[in-house]
């Protein structure tokens, strides 16, 4: 996606304070619009980059979400990044810093799989199962790796691209005559 | 249903009426609150559209204590066996309004998530369309519900012989006479 | 399902097969490894320093020992289809499991499928009882990617509307609350003040629910004339009937004894199973987003953020009574400093026309076709954003690829989220508190299940 810096657009109503917070070296890392920061790091990465925010005050893993990119695999994406076609995104909170960053993990093509967060946030939990029941991204060491919003017996992930929408097509039938 | 094979002479034709006054006069809804339109039956419940008039404000949590179900809400997939069996629970007679069109037709939702009208599950006996139904709306369905009990045009339809879901015959259309129900005073 | 020659006890087992779960239910307790039964206190177990105790948990009691009921998702609790299997000692909850999706609606999906204008009918509906908050938080993402300006006067409205919106869903809670408790007039109380509020909202928007009446760029139609003294009317009303059900529940005896002191929660479970809302500040954490990360004109109006101490529902229940008084202040505020001008953001690629202007201009007309056909594009880019809805914390994460559709929105529902509590809220637990702590969480199932 677009890297142009946040501070360059006025989104909306809220003023893009410029971040007081450098990741941690070795990662990726973009200005995102109208977040603070925006970090791409590789599966490896990830677990002990999350760990590293969580030290540094970022108590709240605010939301945890699949992207599936298999119309844009040649999306823009910061150098040294190689995008794949699923995409774990992270939303973190710090309530004392008052920022949020956000992690944007590539989690394979075939078949994605990452580190769950559970052990750090375990809020995370429900929100990796629906990554799983809707996407197919599984999550290492989650304890419950089962589905939550669909049937226990549907097969397919639903919202992956390749996955139709399902609708029915209307038709009036016995329509009555008239009055 | 022993009444509608009497033949019917003075005194049973009063009885048939008492019955099926005391039928409309008490419906009990079984809860089946779902999604958005519930919030509306809740409202259509409440002080200011009242249903209690109507003598309906008990809604029995036990489906076999109830005569109606009022689905309100969008019916989905992993729902729809429950939806059955809630159904079945019930005791005769029951009646069904599908109340907004989520669960009359699919409404918005046209997706693998959402069965396309409940009408696939149960038999309907009125729609009431809306997104959300106002409780005026709802309160139309059920008198409508009620004048279908007064006149008896309801059990005629769901004896054997007249089914409810016509089969589409090959070659064959027959003009459908529409069923006019005046809901007036009850007599 | 219905086939007629299927015998009764046959269709029994059918549909007992058909309702059943499997792996997404609670399993029993032979079935269940160590490490899950060690979760049974809820998933908080494994930080340390929290006040939970890893050995309290019985490892070798026996499957018979207790009983594991299943409150299906049609029950007498009036909060959704949430189907709750517990597994209870005698009166005792020991654990829970929420089995969630029965209201799944492929929302996410079918914003891939609908525009950017049309997206707004669609987020309605996760949060039905506080629609403006879905609509705010979707059309603030999508404003953010498109960087338009939104008019001081739409700002202003949609703050009233959101703040009106909040005190119905928050009389909603209430009537639903006392009425799980057994509380029925507090049933018809709330219902017949959100009437009010109701009713201006049909008169302003068209509808009593579902309105979409935020739109990118701006609302979709100015306040009616008068719209000042019933404003005024509402708060005055909804003002004074606070007191009323201080008299009726807060001070009485018997809701006092079933809320204070029932599911306690404590900060650093709460941050770690990321509830926010009124849950979270029932713990005594002060994080509101209207006052910490203001968006709309939060920062320009007075107003108090309510904290709890002990975090039991009896703070949950105080924090919502009074969020109502505290919104009724913003209200008032905002029918004092309503500036005037635009209802809608004036540019011509997001907006559509007035209709009379499309005989004049053709121009306009163009305008106007593509806005409705195609639907405006958005520059590629994606974002949170994130509002304070009744629940808490609503986000709207939105990727954009340039088109006139989105390619991936997806809607943080604090619901969902909050659900996650419900397990460490009822342990230990009686089962007739067990209705309470769902009430208490205040799940909307259309959120949690989009």
């Amino acid at each position: 996606m677009d890297a142009r810096s946040a501070r360059d657009r006025k989104g909306g109503n809220a003023e893009v304070i410029p971040l007081p917070l450098a990741a941690p070296p070795g990662v990726a890392t973009a200005d995102v619009l109208a977040s603070d920061l925006g970090c791409f790091p590789t599966t490896d990465q990830y677990f002990n980059l999350v760990r590293s925010f969580k030290d540094e005050d970022f108590e709240m893993c605010v939301d945890l979400c699949a992207v599936d990119y298999l119309e844009h695999l040649d999306r823009p994406l910061p150098e040294g990044v190689n995008g794949t076609r699923f995409e774990v995104v992270v939303n973190l909170l710090s309530l004392s810093k008052k920022l949020r960053v956000r992690i944007r993990v590539q989690a394979g093509d075939e078949e994605p799989r990452v580190d769950s967060l559970f052990v750090l946030y375990p809020g995370t939990e429900a929100m990796e199962r629906e990554a799983f029941d809707l996407y197919g991204v599984l999550f290492s060491n989650h304890p419950d790796m089962t589905r939550i919003l669909m049937p226990e017996d549907w097969e397919g992930h639903p919202l992956r691209k390749d996955y139709a929408v399902g609708k029915v097509p209307v038709q009036f039938k016995e329509a009555p005559g008239p009055r | 249903m022993a009444l509608e094979d009497l033949q019917h002479n003075f005194l049973t034709g009063q009885v048939e009426d008492l019955v099926r006054w005391a039928r409309r006069a008490s419906v009990w809804p079984a809860t089946f609150g779902l999604a958005c339109c519930a919030i509306e039956m809740m409202a259509a419940g409440a002080a200011d559209y009242d249903l209690a008039r109507y003598g309906m404000e008990v809604f029995r949590n036990s489906p076999r204590q109830a005569d109606l179900m009022i689905v309100a809400g969008r019916v989905s997939q992993k729902m729809a066996p429950v939806l059955r069996q809630v159904y079945d629970q019930m005791m005769e007679p029951k009646w069904v309004i599908s109340m907004g069109v989520c669960a009359s037709t699919g409404g918005l939702f046209n997706n693998y998530a959402i069965v396309q009208g409940v009408d696939q599950i149960v038999p309907v006996d009125v729609y009431a369309p809306g997104c959300p139904p106002s409780p005026e709306t709802l309160m139309h369905a059920i008198l409508t519900l009620h004048e279908q009990i007064r006149t008896g045009e309801i059990l005629q339809r769901r004896s054997e012989g007249r089914p409810t879901h016509v089969e589409a015959q090959a070659n064959v259309w027959t003009p459908e006479v529409p069923v006019t129900v005046r809901v007036g005073t009850p007599k | 399902m219905s086939d007629p020659t299927v015998r009764v006890a046959e269709r029994v087992d059918l549909l007992a097969a058909e309702t059943s779960e499997g792996a997404q239910g609670l399993q029993p307790r032979s079935r269940t490894s160590k490490d899950e039964l060690g979760r049974e206190v809820g998933a908080v177990l494994r930080q340390s320093g929290l006040t939970l105790d890893p050995n309290d948990v019985d490892y070798e009691r026996r499957d018979d020992e207790t009983m594991i009921i299943n409150m299906g998702p049609a029950h007498p609790s009036t909060h959704g289809v949430l189907r709750l299997m517990l597994e209870l000692d005698g009166e005792f909850v020991l654990r829970t499991k929420p089995v969630i999706g029965y209201l799944h609606t492929g929302m996410e999906k079918t914003g891939e499928v609908l525009s950017y204008v049309q997206g707004g009918t669609n987020v309605t509906r996760m949060d039905y009882v506080s629609p403006i908050a879905n609509e705010l938080g979707y059309c603030m993402a999508v404003e953010k990617l498109l960087a338009i300006e939104v008019p001081e006067r739409a700002i202003w409205i949609r703050m009233m509307m959101a703040e009106l919106n909040r005190v119905a869903s928050h009389l909603l809670w209430m009537a639903t609350n006392g009425m799980d408790l057994g509380a029925t007039t507090m049933m018809i109380y709330g219902f017949r003040e959100r009437e009010l509020i109701l009713a201006f909202f049909e008169k302003t928007a068209g509808l009593r629910m579902n309105l979409n009446y935020v739109r990118p760029g701006g609302v979709a139609a100015d306040l009616p004339d008068g719209w000042e003294d019933d404003v005024l009317v509402i708060c005055d009303t909804i003002y004074e009937r606070t007191f009323e059900y201080d008299e009726l529940l807060t001070g009485q005896p018997i809701f006092r004894n079933r809320m204070i002191g029932v599911a306690p929660i404590t900060a650093e479970e709460a941050l770690a199973l990321s509830l926010t809302g009124p849950l979270l500040r029932s713990t005594g954490v002060a994080w509101d987003l209207r006052r910490s990360m203001p968006y709309l004109a939060y920062d320009q109006v007075d107003f108090d953020v309510i904290v709890g101490t002990y975090g039991d529902n009896f703070d949950r229940y105080a924090i919502r009574l009074n969020e109502i008084r505290e919104s009724v202040r913003i209200v008032r505020q905002c029918l004092e400093k309503m500036p005037s001008g635009d209802y809608r953001s004036q540019d011509p690629k997001v907006t559509p026309p007035p209709r009379a202007r499309i005989d004049e201009s053709m121009e306009a007309l163009i305008h106007h076709f593509k806005l409705f056909t195609e639907g405006f594009h958005v520059p590629v880019g994606e974002v949170y954003s994130a509002i304070e809805s009744p629940r808490g914390e609503l986000g709207c994460y939105l990727v954009s690829d340039g088109g006139p559709k989105p390619y991936r929105l997806h809607v943080r529902g604090p619901s969902f989220v909050n659900l996650q509590a419900v397990p460490l809220l009822m342990r230990g637990g009686l089962l007739s508190d067990a209705i309470t702590v769902i009430s208490s969480v205040d799940p909307i199932m259309g959120e949690v299940d989009r």
